[in-house]
């Protein structure tokens, strides 16, 4: 996911090194994938650890020394959990015609008067420009420009988030019977600052019309797959597989790692990537998909609407379904609904997720259910998350 | 000798088959339910079928004109104009039954088995009494009507009814020979012949019943009709293996007509019944399926449990399962899901079906 966030960073010209914060515990995984984005796109890339969550401002607050050091202009920040076509270089020159140097820039976009309540409302000047009122998820309609979660940011962004900093340790002194759990470090960018710098001429939104989406589950995965797919196949067709005598049958768009090793009765689209050392067997189907490094599809299996995980065995014959939980194609505007498990009780049909290293059995099916990694299944299963 | 079967009325219980065409005609292992019934009584020497039928056919009435011609019997189709039961048929059909003073055969047409007939005339003959009735053992008597009869000479007691404390394991096959005087027992009017005419037999001491070896199902629906064709490829394999197919990518029982046509690495069986003119493309796997006449299953597909109809097509990449049940010239469009999907005639699916359902 992270990786087209470094790409896009890594685009923009003076680009010195890119930070990735987080309270997640480093790994070998992220080590390795460090080594290799820093080797591929030739830029310094460090992670920094957060001693605990400290939300969307706290993280940046807390790590201010370091992303301030060799004295940059400015900063963007980026939330990663959302795909987007990242446009940099835009809000950057955006921000250069305001003519304001100190000025902010926030990425927006539209949705519809429904959705919008589930984002950060923006209203703006129509003609500046400015963001004029900022609401976090209000509970009625304000405006159909949301945020992104994407920002351009200079240096004095840290004075506003000092000062929320202040006020909430001084409200933490105040307050009797604190629990000692409420820490003045955490901040939220949106509702803390934004809320505060509109209406002050600070704050200024870029809207755009290119495609954006939030990751915040699994589902939301194989949305995103299809916009990234979309995107090279306008930006870097090179990266997309093609139709030819010795390869299997491509419909759309779809990528092949390759390392990967597909066999030529296979045949695959729209919308699938397919990873690294994946093995894909004689007339296998895949269709909207992701399938991650390492999987094995055996001969004749059919994959739609699905995630594969790494390492994962897929039996001769066995079919893999999930239900496509895309937005309303008929409103250009429309997000994809951050779904819920459960409603009334009852799983929601989804798409279907393997974890790593799942064993599906031959001529088995398995519809609208996610499968805990490791686990080595004996039959079919519908509609349930196999623990 | 005669033979009286009890076709009745539309089959609505194996629709949606039945909807295209009679349900004697529906081929069952390759060949109609019917001509089953038919050789097997030509074999013990009956000369005159009589079809008792409460709807009038044309396609019923060509089809048994060549199948007059072809095992050398007459075949009379007796016309019921209100439901007579399954003892109506009998006084209706009274003239053409006492052409002769021969005992005839009687019986239902949803049966399949190693009939027995030669053994039931056998059998009738020993005991002299006015009729025999077939019996087959079944493993749960609570849900049937059970026969209860003296163990050395098969002499009837009594009839129970879905018992709830056992009394026997025995139930009505669907097969009989009586005497003419029979018909002396029966007014011409809706009778069941199980209810209203056996017990008073069974009483008067004239009923005997004969214990099946073998096999037994009642196919009337499409979940026994697969049952039925497990256990009769099973007894093909006893009696004529030469018959079943063999070879790689075969496996168990499977019963293949020789105009199909089979692609590449598929895997077939057990218990699969293929029609004439089917094609099967590569690296399709089927079990458990009857396969009617002129179909075709494209490459990767998935199949168990299902009767696919006469001229039907199913996708690439299609999973079938659960007593599936296709109509004549239904089409089922690639990467579909039928579970227990039941579809009429000359429909073309293009949605799967998650769950057991009719579609119209």
């Amino acid at each position: 996911m992270i990786q087209h966030h470094i790409e896009a960073c890594a685009k923009v010209p003076n680009m010195k090194e890119i930070l990735l914060v987080g309270f997640y515990q480093p790994n070998e995984a992220l080590s390795r994938f460090l080594v290799s984005a820093q080797q591929e796109f030739k830029i310094p890339i460090r992670y920094l650890q957060e001693y605990a969550a400290l939300g969307t401002g706290g993280g940046i607050y807390h790590f201010r020394d370091q992303i301030l050091s060799g004295g940059p202009e400015a900063f963007f920040v980026l939330n990663a959990d959302v795909c987007s076509e990242f446009p940099l270089p835009e809000m950057l020159a955006f921000q250069q015609q305001r003519g304001d140097a100190h000025s902010f820039v926030m990425l927006g976009t539209t949705a519809n008067r429904k959705q919008s309540l589930n984002y950060g409302c923006i209203v703006a000047n129509t003609e500046t420009c400015e963001v004029l009122h900022y609401v976090e998820k209000p509970s009625t309609f304000i405006s159909e420009i949301i945020n992104c979660g994407i920002y351009l940011f200079t240096p004095a962004i840290f004075q506003h988030i000092g000062k929320v900093f202040q006020k909430n340790q001084q409200e933490l002194l105040l307050e009797e019977g604190s629990n000692g759990w409420q820490r003045a470090e955490v901040i939220r960018l949106e509702q803390d600052v934004f809320t505060a710098l509109a209406g002050c001429g600070k704050l200024y939104v870029y809207k755009t019309d290119s495609f954006w989406s939030q990751i915040k589950s699994a589902g939301s995965a194989i949305y995103a797959n299809r916009l990234y797919l979309s995107q090279y196949s306008q930006r870097h067709p090179e990266r997309l597989a093609r139709n030819s005598p010795e390869g299997p049958s491509i419909r759309g768009n779809v990528y092949i790692h390759p390392t990967a090793s597909v066999d030529r009765s296979a045949v695959l689209g729209p919308n699938v990537s397919i990873g690294k050392g994946v093995t894909v067997g004689a007339g296998v189907r895949v269709r909207e998909s992701i399938i991650l490094h390492g999987a094995l599809l055996q001969d004749h299996t059919c994959v739609l609407n699905s995630i594969v995980g790494w390492d994962s065995t897929i039996g001769r014959w066995a079919r893999v379904e999930g239900t496509p939980s895309d937005p309303n194609p008929n409103d250009p505007y429309a997000k994809i609904d951050s779904e819920t498990l459960f409603r009334d009780g009852r799983l929601t049909p989804s798409i279907t997720i393997l974890g790593c290293n799942v064993t599906i059995p031959a001529e088995a099916v398995i519809l609208n259910s996610i499968v805990l990694p490791h686990k080595e299944l004996s039959r079919s299963f519908k509609n349930q998350i196999i623990l | 000798m005669k033979a009286l079967i009890l076709v009745g009325g539309y089959g609505t219980r194996l629709r949606p088959l039945t909807l295209s065409r009679p349900k004697p005609l529906v081929e069952f292992c390759n060949k109609p339910i019917l001509q089953h019934q038919l050789e097997a009584l030509r074999e013990a020497g009956v000369d005159h079928v009589i079809l008792a039928v409460s709807y009038m056919s044309e396609v019923l009435e060509g089809a048994m004109r060549e199948q007059e011609q072809r095992l050398g019997i007459r075949i009379s189709l007796s016309h019921e104009k209100e439901p007579l039961g399954t003892a109506g048929p009998l006084a209706l059909a009274r003239e053409l039954l006492t052409e002769s003073s021969e005992p005839f055969f009687v019986l239902n047409s949803d049966v399949i088995c190693d009939f027995p007939f030669t053994d039931m005339v056998r059998f009738h003959k020993h005991h002299g009494k006015e009729g025999s009735i077939v019996v087959t053992k079944v493993e749960e008597p609570s849900k049937y009507g059970v026969v209860v009869c003296e163990a050395e000479t098969g002499r009837i007691h009594r009839f129970v009814e879905k018992p709830q404390v056992f009394v026997s394991n025995k139930i009505n096959a669907g097969m009989y020979i009586f005497n003419p005087s029979l018909l002396c027992r029966i007014q011409l009017r809706p009778t069941s012949i199980e209810k209203e005419i056996f017990p008073v037999m069974a009483q008067d001491g004239e009923l005997y019943a004969m214990e099946l070896q073998g096999f037994w199902m009642d196919i009337g629906q499409p979940k026994d009709f697969l049952t039925g064709m497990c256990m009769f490829l099973q007894s093909l394999r006893a009696q004529h293996p030469e018959k079943l197919h063999s070879g790689p990518g075969f496996v168990g029982n499977v019963l293949v007509d020789p105009s199909a046509k089979i692609g590449e690495n598929c895997t077939i069986g057990p218990n699969v019944t293929i029609g004439a003119g089917v094609v099967v493309e590569d690296g399709v796997r089927i079990k458990r399926c009857t396969i009617l006449k002129g179909s075709r299953i494209r490459s990767h597909s998935w199949l168990e449990s299902c009767i696919v109809g006469w001229r039907s097509a199913v996708g690439q990449w299609v999973r079938m399962e659960n007593v599936t049940v296709l109509g004549e010239d239904v089409i089922v469009n690639d990467e579909l899901y039928l579970n227990g999907a039941s579809v009429l005639p000359h429909k073309s699916i293009g949605e799967s079906v998650p769950e057991p359902h009719i579609i119209m």
